[in-house]
């Protein structure tokens, strides 16, 4: 009995006769069900916040006495808050904070966490010490914590709320910048640079920083969602992001514990619009990681 | 060892100074202090009467010896006077540990039970229908805020039992506040227990990748014995250190949920001390937490590597 084997499937399988762009994304989707289902809710999250001027029903900010507490229908499809302003609305504009908050956290904490890691792993020595104590006294907080400590020491507006949220993510950043320099510098083309005459700082910037960008994408996606996660929290606990913007976490906060018997719409759609978008995050932070980093596939 | 665990307990110390420069100096980072806030709230205009309760408080000394005052009164165990209610600040804090203690533990306890079966479940059929369903039910309560599952939770007894679990005055017997604090407890720790099984799953499929795992295969061992004899225990090792992060993670949870469900502990007094600027609340509760952090960790490393006999630290 022989069997023949079928190479043509073999190789559409491992993405051989993907030339283009789109059949590129089409294979990674079929690939990678799950992240593309988050790559799909993030989309639309961008797109949610991008276009809310215009998709957006109401003015969020807008109270009408005679739809208080008014039932999801017709005329507010998830109903509205006690002072009337519709729930949709104030979820397309929550989505604007959110976006604000998640990428500028995400590339304040990049842009001052990658230069420290790299510092730290490229030069060593009393720099690295140094640095690595820091990165020790910012980890003995937990991330809510730090920011809560921050949020309230700048005081409350959007850009602290975002500076508020980066500093704790600065920390994990450092982290895997240093301990992929570590490693990577080690390498022939290191030595290879250093060889030509090129500078160790250039070495650092330009040959060194590229190779570490793999884990720093899935790490920025996760924290990315966690920044998402986090303003939530605060500003649910009141530290956050102040009015008149239309937060998420604040949405909770304000009707929680009076409306939960008489409208829950108040409770549950905030709540579905924040773990959406965070559950978008992390799954394609996932599939992410397992495109980007093979020793990690399971 | 001796060698590698002063070294690491230095650290240790090290780290609890900084935190507490580091945490000292943002609160006084605040534009307007207490006496501003005291000022306000009273309508007091009158600018002596400010300084006079900067004064009283110390708040115009220089800030060093402001530091020294507290760190010195912290060895002496006297953390000083909280501001609002004027009372030792010990006498606030103390009072409200044992129940986040208790919540803390019961969460954990609630973490580890969820988290751990469901990551051996999912490795052992990885990638089956079975490993998907419960990688996306992992992540999906690694997204839900815990406040919100919270306020899910309350409104569910709500609806259906016209009744809040609320933790108003101290409960008649153990149990019964136990029964009071699990559902708070469960909140915290389903959110904790994806952390848990995400980190179960991963390191049980790298011990089921070993050689010795295909050697214990190929004398014939049945599955049953290669995954929960051989396999489980040697992947159950790296979940100890999962109690060290989570204990960072399940304090965070704490402090949204203790507040959402009303329970009168640390976590929720330490959001109104920091809303009222009650620096002495804040600096003591702030230094409570790293120092739990930081003592957890510590005591996670040194069983971690007293499990692990593969693990020789250079001293």
């Amino acid at each position: 009995m022989t069997t023949t084997l079928d190479h043509s499937a073999e190789l559409a399988r491992a993405g051989a006769n993907v030339s283009t762009r789109w059949q590129a994304i089409r294979f990674l989707a079929r690939r990678y069900p799950l992240g593309a289902f988050g790559a799909f809710i993030i989309l639309i999250f961008i797109l949610t916040a991008l276009l809310a001027h215009w998709i957006s029903p109401y003015d969020p900010t807008l109270t009408n006495a005679r739809a208080s507490l008014a039932v999801p229908g017709a005329a507010h499809w998830l109903g509205a808050d006690f002072m009337g302003r519709d729930i949709l609305s104030r979820i397309i504009g929550g989505a604007q904070i959110s976006l604000a908050v998640g990428i500028g956290a995400t590339v304040l904490g990049l842009s001052v966490g990658i230069p420290i890691g790299l510092a730290s792993g490229y030069f060593g020595g009393w720099l690295d010490l140094i640095i690595q104590r820091f990165i020790d006294i910012m980890q003995s907080l937990p991330l809510l914590v730090m920011a809560l400590v921050m949020a309230a020491s700048l005081g409350p507006s959007l850009r602290n709320t975002i500076i508020a949220i980066a500093i704790p993510l600065v920390p994990s950043i450092a982290r895997i910048v240093r301990s992929n320099t570590l490693a990577l510098k080690e390498m022939p083309f290191v030595e290879a640079a250093r060889a030509i005459g090129i500078g160790e700082t250039w070495i650092a910037a330009r040959h060194v920083l590229p190779n570490t960008l793999a884990p720093l994408i899935v790490l920025a996606t996760a924290q990315f969602g966690s920044a998402i996660l986090v303003e939530a929290s605060l500003s649910f606990l009141g530290l956050g992001v102040p009015e008149p913007y239309p937060s998420w976490g604040r949405m909770l906060s304000e009707s929680a514990a009076e409306y939960m018997r008489t409208a829950p719409w108040l409770v549950i759609f905030p709540g579905v619009a924040i773990s959406l978008v965070v559950f978008g995050a992390n799954l394609l932070g996932d599939a992410l990681r397992d495109l980007l980093d093979p020793r990690l596939r399971t | 060892m001796t060698g590698y665990l002063m070294r690491r307990f230095a650290l240790m110390l090290l780290t609890l100074f900084g935190m507490s420069i580091l945490i000292f100096l943002v609160m006084r980072l605040v534009p307007g202090n207490i006496a501003d806030i005291l000022v306000d709230s009273a309508g007091i205009v009158d600018p002596k009467q400010k300084l006079k309760i900067e004064q009283e408080l110390g708040l115009d000394r220089p800030l060093i010896a402001q530091y020294w005052q507290w760190i010195s009164g912290l060895a002496r165990g006297d953390l000083g006077y909280a501001y609002v209610s004027e009372r030792p600040a010990i006498e606030e804090i103390l009072p409200r540990l044992p129940v986040t203690a208790k919540l803390a533990v019961l969460a954990l306890v609630f973490s580890v039970l969820i988290g751990v079966p469901l990551g051996v479940i999912s490795a052992v059929h990885r990638n089956t229908f079975l490993d998907y369903l419960m990688r996306v039910i992992s992540l999906s309560g690694l997204s839900m805020p815990s406040f919100w599952l919270g306020l899910l939770v309350l409104m569910a007894f709500v609806q259906m039992l016209g009744w809040i679990p609320i933790y108003n005055r101290q409960p008649d017997s153990i149990w019964a506040e136990i029964g009071l604090l699990a559902i708070p407890a469960f909140v915290v720790g389903f959110r904790s227990s994806a952390l848990v099984m995400r980190l179960t799953r991963s390191s049980m499929l790298e011990v089921l990748k070993q050689d010795y795992i295909r050697t214990a295969r190929s004398k014939g061992a049945s599955e049953k014995t290669v995954n929960y004899d051989h396999a489980l225990r040697n992947a159950l090792l790296p979940v100890v250190t999962i109690i060290g992060i989570e204990a960072a993670f399940l304090l965070g949870g704490l402090i949204v949920t203790e507040t959402v469900f009303n329970i009168p502990g640390v976590a929720r007094f330490l959001v109104e001390a920091i809303r009222s600027r009650d620096y002495p609340i804040v600096q003591n509760l702030v230094m409570f937490i790293a120092f739990v952090v930081v003592t957890v960790n510590f005591i996670v490393d040194i069983t971690y590597t007293m499990l692990d006999p593969r693990i020789r630290l250079e001293s």
